[in-house]
């Protein structure tokens, strides 16, 4: 018998300048394989993580701002991204990737896996979560 | 003395872009890199600090290379800041009697 439990990471960490988005998104891979709930909350810098159109040949990183778009195949389809966090910063939800998922309980549609939540919302998600992971 | 202050962490989660314009001189330039460069953006919580500094005749600069990585457009960038590239990096801090580096 085994338990299915909520699993949420929290990224308040810009890319590149650290290495902790880049561990959180590979944690975030290899998690999926034990087919646990999973949610990414991005707050603060996390934010920009997300953002499209990332093109790191001229610092000499790896990219990997491409494999967000893949999270959807691993049933990773519940992204939250902090409004306050996005507006603070200038951006808006159209500055991030679209990342999308198909839903095998509606024949495969694509949907939206982003969701822009309130403090309120990213409280509830925060209290509500079985294994919170931080990064 | 002139000197080049570089700013490496991003203004909304450390205290660095703050001190430095609290301790700068005048006639100093900023130059904004790495996770430093999201202060570059117009429209965010820290443009308004750099706007103030900006009139009082600091000089701003930010490094290409790192808005490309974050997906941030240059053509973003507060009005009045330039944005170099490594080159430009070299130049500036030939063009300073000092580096100071606000890590």
């Amino acid at each position: 018998m085994s338990t299915t439990k909520k699993f949420t990471y929290i990224n308040r960490k810009a890319p590149y300048g650290s290495v902790y988005a880049l561990e959180s998104l590979e944690v975030v891979l290899i998690g999926a394989a034990f087919e646990q709930e999973v949610q990414l909350v991005f707050v603060d810098d996390g934010v920009y993580q997300l953002t499209k159109g990332q093109e790191t040949d001229g610092i000499g990183m790896k990219n990997f701002s491409k494999t967000y778009a893949a999270l959807g195949d691993y049933d990773v389809n519940q992204i939250y991204v902090c409004e306050q966090s996005l507006a603070d910063r200038g951006l808006t939800l159209d500055d991030l990737q679209a990342l999308t998922y198909e839903d095998e309980d509606d024949d495969w549609a694509e949907k939206s896996s982003m969701n822009l939540v309130n403090r309120e919302q990213l409280s509830d998600l925060i209290s509500d979560a079985d294994v919170l992971l931080n990064f | 003395m002139s000197t080049l202050h570089t700013v490496n962490k991003s203004p909304f989660e450390r205290n660095s872009l703050d001190t430095c314009l609290l301790l700068i001189k005048n006639d100093s330039t900023v130059l904004l890199i790495e996770d430093g460069v999201s202060g570059a953006l117009q429209n965010t919580t820290a443009s308004q600090s750099i706007s103030d500094a900006m009139q009082e005749g600091v000089k701003f600069a930010v490094l290409g290379e790192d808005l490309n990585a974050r997906g941030l457009s240059a053509d973003r960038v507060i009005d009045g800041i330039s944005v170099v590239d490594y080159a430009g990096f070299v130049q500036l801090a030939a063009d300073h009697d000092n580096v100071q580096s606000w890590l």
